[in-house]
């Protein structure tokens, strides 16, 4: 992540101060204590492969199988989801977020984005033949 | 770090080092108000003056600012009725109590377990000193309050990698940096090693200060003695009678203290909003949510799941459905709109409102945020530790565990808050994880702290805000460019709907904000009202 990208997604609210405090500990002071990579930094997400990510990161949201979930709101089920279609979309939604959605530009980077957009769409009842590279992602980030 | 082993760590490197120290905490304090209101501007009881004719007003959500708007509409002789996705009122004021079910979006069902009088607030917890909106209707509705302990002196600040992964009470860590920095410093300044000039006055008063703050002795030394056990506390507490002398205690070495990065710590119980007194209501913090209820429950419309919030030039009608049931559609129309439905919900229902307002809407993502309430057989943290209230904060991903701030020396069960992370990955990672998973993970990490959880841990609920059907996150999570492109279009009425509630202030997260955003959308509502 280029340090341009870092202040871009700078957000200022009044418990910034307090995250920043807390989430203080330095990447060498996480040190390894899980074997995927999850647990292990306050700042970023460490798993590397892409169902990994799914598995600890994106299913609090999308669920175990990538179903819909309704509540007073809801989130949309990535099952199927046409709009996986073109790698582009998917690419750029983890990386800026969308309406509720927090953008996870700042949180993975260029080949976790790619491991785990690939693993979407080629799971869960989408099984699109291309596939795209931390470059793609890369170059799609603001 | 790696750098700094190779040689003895220059007089010079260290100052250099406090000085970034010093300035990352400056720099905390400097975000806390960028930008932003460093305050609340609560300017005491709103006073919604003049007649509003009969008007009606329909509030979307019972939540703080939902409930704030009720009151005072309903007092100010608005027709007003309320519609709530939930069966209770609160929102995110809320607490869970033995027997409390909580379902969360996928599925999972939990049954809280704690025994009777025990809770646990999964949102909000504190409510500062300044926070003088809230405050007001505590007072106005009778509302206990006590004080929440945000720095207690004996918790530990605990870092994996530091003093052997053994947590450090905090006042070992505050006496010990203090005085090893004020020995430096006064060091310094008696060579005139200082890179500014100090006049000789100054530099009398300057050493003298240092030595006060620092529990230096004569010779300026921060050392094992009376002075710095005073602060850090002894090795043997002074006693009565024939009993053992005093010992001091030995402090800790700075460069450990220093290379532990606790410090970092050290500034919270020193920013705006964990400062003293911090207030919590007895019982929980929906105690405020209930004594609202008590006021203009019968106001409020339960299980109500809002589909559509249309407008026409006389009118709101808004659509919704049973939340638990679903069925055919009813609607409720009035002359005015008051939502305080959150952003991130609100963004999926079918709306008419001007593009500026439409916008705003769908330009705030929702905070992570994961907490954790656990049952223990006893209070061995006041039993074995004498830590009464307060946190102890911990590089472990549950950042910090909640000692209750109520009851001391209860002979009963106690329930901890055994995580609070948000706006990291481990609130995501948490959130992620099945709720008995997300305990598991939970009690393995506080055992780390406190063995005495291997024993006497009991049960737990687990709350992972992403999860939450209702709000699908913690709160509005603002970047200061889409606060800078878009906050006014959110604020301003549109035709005849305003919105309101944390994502509309500038205390984001803080139940705060949500008031001083109802009172602030309510005033301007009642003079278009007032004005015809």
């Amino acid at each position: 992540m280029s340090p341009e990208y870092q202040g871009k997604t700078l957000v200022v609210w009044r418990g910034m101060a307090l995250a920043m405090v807390l989430t203080g500990a330095t990447a060498s002071a996480a040190g390894a204590r899980s074997s995927d990579g999850s647990f292990m930094s306050s700042r970023r997400f460490m798993q590397r492969d892409g169902e990994v990510i799914y598995r600890t990161v994106c299913q609090g949201c999308h669920m175990a199988a990538a179903q819909d979930a309704v509540g007073a709101g809801g989130y949309p089920a990535l099952v199927n989801n046409p709009k996986l279609a073109t790698a582009g979309y998917p690419v750029l939604v983890v990386v800026n977020g969308s309406k509720g959605m927090p953008p996870f530009g700042a949180l993975l980077d260029d080949e976790q984005v790619a491991a785990v957009v690939n693993y979407v769409r080629s799971h869960f009842g989408n099984s699109y033949p291309d596939s795209i590279s931390p470059t793609d992602v890369r170059l799609a980030r603001p | 770090m790696a750098e700094q082993r190779k040689a003895p760590t220059s007089r010079r490197r260290l100052l250099a080092m406090i000085g970034t120290a010093a300035g990352s905490s400056a720099m905390y304090q400097a975000m806390t108000t960028l930008g932003l209101a460093a305050e609340s501007t609560y300017k005491g009881p709103i006073r919604l003056e003049g007649d509003p004719k009969g008007a009606s007003v329909l509030v979307l959500g019972a939540g703080v600012a939902g409930l704030v708007a009720a009151l005072e509409l309903h007092q100010a002789g608005y027709k007003v009725q309320v519609l709530e996705y939930n069966d209770r009122a609160g929102g995110r004021c809320w607490s869970l109590r033995g027997g409390d079910r909580f379902t969360e979006l996928g599925g999972f069902e939990q049954t809280c377990g704690f025994d009777k009088d025990l809770y646990f607030n999964p949102g909000p917890w504190r409510i500062p000193y300044h926070h003088g909106g809230i405050l007001n209707y505590c007072k106005r509705l009778g509302v206990s309050l006590e004080p929440f302990i945000q720095v207690n002196y004996n918790a530990y600040l605990h870092a994996r990698d530091a003093f052997g992964g053994k947590p450090q009470r905090l006042r070992h860590i505050l006496a010990d940096f203090h005085g090893s920095v004020a020995e430096l410093l006064a060091k310094a300044v008696s060579q005139d090693k200082l890179d500014q000039p100090v006049t000789a006055g100054d530099k009398e008063l300057l050493l003298e200060a240092l030595r006060q703050w620092g529990a230096l002795d004569d010779n300026y030394a921060y050392k094992v003695g009376v002075l710095s056990s005073e602060r850090r506390g002894y090795q043997r507490d002074p006693g009565g009678g024939l009993m053992d002398e005093a010992v001091p205690s030995e402090p800790l070495p700075f460069a450990e203290i220093l290379r532990s990065r606790v410090w970092l710590r050290l500034v919270l119980g020193q920013i705006y909003e964990y400062q003293s007194t911090i207030f919590q209501p007895v019982g929980g913090m929906d105690m405020i949510a209930r004594a609202f209820v008590r006021e203009i429950g019968s106001l409020i419309r339960y299980n109500a799941k809002v589909t559509a919030i249309k407008q026409d030039d006389k009118h709101v009608t808004v659509t919704f459905v049973d939340a638990r049931t679903g069925g055919a559609p009813m609607t409720a129309t009035a002359d005015w709109c008051l939502c305080t439905i959150p952003l991130s919900v609100l963004d999926q229902i079918d709306l008419n409102v001007g593009a500026p307002m439409m916008n705003a809407i769908n330009a705030v993502p929702y905070g992570a945020a994961a907490k954790i309430g656990l049952q223990f057989k006893r209070r061995f943290w006041e039993e074995d530790e004498q830590i009464y209230g307060g946190i102890t904060y911990t590089d472990l991903p549950i950042w910090q565990i909640g000692y209750p701030n109520t009851n001391y020396g209860g002979s009963g069960k106690g329930v901890l808050l055994g995580a609070y992370v948000f706006d990291s990955p481990y609130a995501y990672e948490f959130t992620a994880l099945p709720p008995e998973d997300r305990l598991k993970k939970a009690v393995e990490y506080g055992a780390q702290i406190h063995p005495q959880y291997e024993t006497d841990y009991e049960n737990g609920i687990a709350v992972g805000w992403h999860r939450v059907p209702w709000v699908l996150g913690c709160f509005g999570r603002w970047t200061e460019e889409a606060r800078k492109q878009h906050y006014k279009d959110l604020c301003e009425i549109d035709g005849r709907i305003a919105l309101a509630g944390e994502h509309a202030s500038n205390i984001p997260a803080w139940q705060e904000g949500a008031v001083l955003s109802s009172l602030d959308a309510i005033s301007r509502l009642h003079q278009r009202v007032v004005a015809g």
